[in-house]
């Protein structure tokens, strides 16, 4: 078995708007450990997200995922590699229309031809892992937000995969959901023998769960270890991000002309 | 003149791209083979959620316009002696008329907007990536069903809303306006024939049934995944579905009269 579940190489991606998002990565995802990929906003972490799930294609460069080049799959070997991941998105991505029990119920009830019961037994010993078996019979709506991604956890977990992706889990949590959510992506993470991919730009909670670190901005990586060698690190960019500087080599104005000649210009449309 | 030039490029090549997009979107829904064991039940609920949750807006309308219709109808043909020729009047328009495309503009209006509403605020709130992620193709789980559901409720809608029509003006000119109701009845059986009347106006109806759901789920999925683009789609589909159809009523119309 190799030991990188993800293995990603000059890989470049550039935007139907036509911003270059990524140019030449080379990122590897070592089976069975967390790995974090961070980075201010807007810089492609949710994008690089999608292209290892198959929901983007590069434009440059390889994406290897579980010894499949994900990106060179037909739609039908793409969906049989997809039964092998699992992503919690950033609003949780719950069905509205179907109740809890429902919606972890719904990768079982399409993908295989469990009994009834099975499923039952199943599906609440996934929501008995996220400490929420007793939500079964909520709707989203009934659901705080934290509960609410815990519940879509238990919903991407539903088929054993291998591979596990958090879109900013940590993002609008209050202290208790962060550190329930913190607690259980290592335990899970451990407890399953998952590999784990978290993006996230939450310093502090990303990196103490993190095995390995990667930092990506302005279309590279410009940093990567271990947490504790990321914070050690001298480089400017990555201390400015880590500390959480307004200012720096990522620079606190957004580029433009010289304010002089914005005022003297009259009106912004011209 | 030379941006002029280039804006009329782009948007031709913009719209262009979507069409086809929009294209390879029906080509999939129609042409991917269905799972039936799985989404029977599914279609079975979007014939429910499109046609008969829109019953009452057809109904009320059709008994409204078949009143209206016997009404200006009864006071025109008696100037000329004629009012015995209600009912072929009535039931003329309105099966090959009034009946498939004023369904079509309602069913877009109240199933349509409803299924692009739906569509974009899934892909809003990534229900839908995340079904593609659970190895769920939502083409064939979210957007078949309801495009089925669509083509299946369409003709039913039809033919409901005929009959009512009819209904509502045997009510005005046959129990209000004192004309025969054996005349009434039997002229409209002498006048209306089956194939050229009643099948070309359902064959109208599945016509307009694939335009009006097809743009219905084409706006939804293709929605920009915001507030504002989720309320722009869906006047688009409204829009897009009742212009749709009134142009393709005039080509069918025209094929089915034989002039084409």
């Amino acid at each position: 078995m190799p030991e990188n579940l993800v293995e990603i190489s000059k890989m470049s991606f550039v935007h139907e708007n036509g911003r270059i998002v990524f140019q030449d990565v080379d990122m590897v995802i070592p089976r069975g450990k967390i790995t974090a990929i961070m980075g201010p906003s807007g810089t492609g972490k949710t994008t690089l997200l999608r292209l290892i799930g198959g929901q983007l294609t590069p434009n440059a460069g390889q994406i290897k995922v579980a010894g499949q080049y994900i990106h060179q799959l037909s739609r039908k070997e793409l969906y049989q590699a997809r039964k092998r991941m699992g992503m919690l998105f950033q609003s949780g991505g719950l069905f509205t229309h179907l109740n809890v029990f429902e919606n972890v119920a719904f990768a079982l009830r399409e993908h295989t031809r469990l009994s009834e019961s099975m499923i039952r037994t199943l599906v609440l010993m996934k929501l008995q892992m996220v400490g929420l078996r007793g939500t079964w019979s909520l709707m989203p709506s009934e659901l705080s937000g934290g509960m609410a991604r815990r519940v879509a956890l238990a919903r991407a977990i539903a088929l054993d995969p291998e591979l596990i992706m958090y879109d900013e889990p940590f993002t609008g949590q209050d202290p208790i959901s962060m550190g329930v959510l913190v607690k259980l992506i290592r335990t899970l993470n451990d407890a399953l023998g998952l590999t784990s991919v978290i993006v996230s730009h939450d310093v502090g909670e990303t990196m103490s769960i993190a095995d390995y670190v990667y930092v990506i901005s302005d279309r590279h990586v410009i940093g990567q270890g271990s947490p504790g060698s990321i914070i050690s690190n001298t480089s400017g960019e990555l201390q400015q991000f880590i500390k959480g500087l307004p200012d720096g080599p990522v620079p606190f104005d957004y580029p433009a002309v010289s304010i002089e000649q914005d005022f003297l210009q009259g009106s912004a449309a011209s | 003149m030379m941006n002029q030039l280039v804006w009329l490029g782009q948007s031709g090549i913009e719209n262009l791209r979507q069409l086809g997009k929009t294209g390879l979107l029906l080509f999939h829904v129609v042409f991917s083979p269905p799972h039936w064991r799985k989404n029977f039940p599914l279609v079975v609920q979007q014939v429910y959620a499109e046609g008969v949750l829109s019953l009452l807006i057809i109904i009320v309308s059709s008994l409204f316009i078949g009143m209206v219709l016997a009404l200006q109808g009864y006071h025109t043909l008696a100037k000329f002696g004629a009012s015995q020729q209600l009912g072929p009047l009535v039931a003329l328009s309105v099966a090959r008329e009034l009946g498939p495309v004023v369904t079509a503009i309602l069913f877009a209006g109240r199933a349509g907007s409803a299924v692009t509403a739906e569509i974009g605020l899934m892909k809003a709130t990534e229900q839908l990536s995340s079904m593609e992620m659970m190895a769920v193709d939502p083409l064939r789980r979210v957007i078949s069903p309801r495009f089925w559901g669509g083509f299946i409720s369409m003709p039913l809608l039809t033919m409901i809303f005929n009959m009512t029509a009819i209904y509502g003006a045997y009510l005005v000119g046959v129990k209000w306006l004192g004309v025969d109701g054996g005349v009434f009845w039997s002229n409209m059986q002498s006048s209306v024939e089956f194939h050229a009347d009643i099948v070309n106006g359902i064959l109208k109806s599945m016509v307009f049934g694939v335009a009006v759901i097809w743009i219905a789920v084409a706006q939804g999925y293709f929605a920009v995944p915001t507030a504002a683009g989720i309320a722009s789609a869906t006047t688009r589909s409204v829009v897009y579905a009742s212009l749709t159809v009134l142009g393709l009523d005039f080509v069918l119309t025209a094929m089915m009269i034989g002039e084409w």
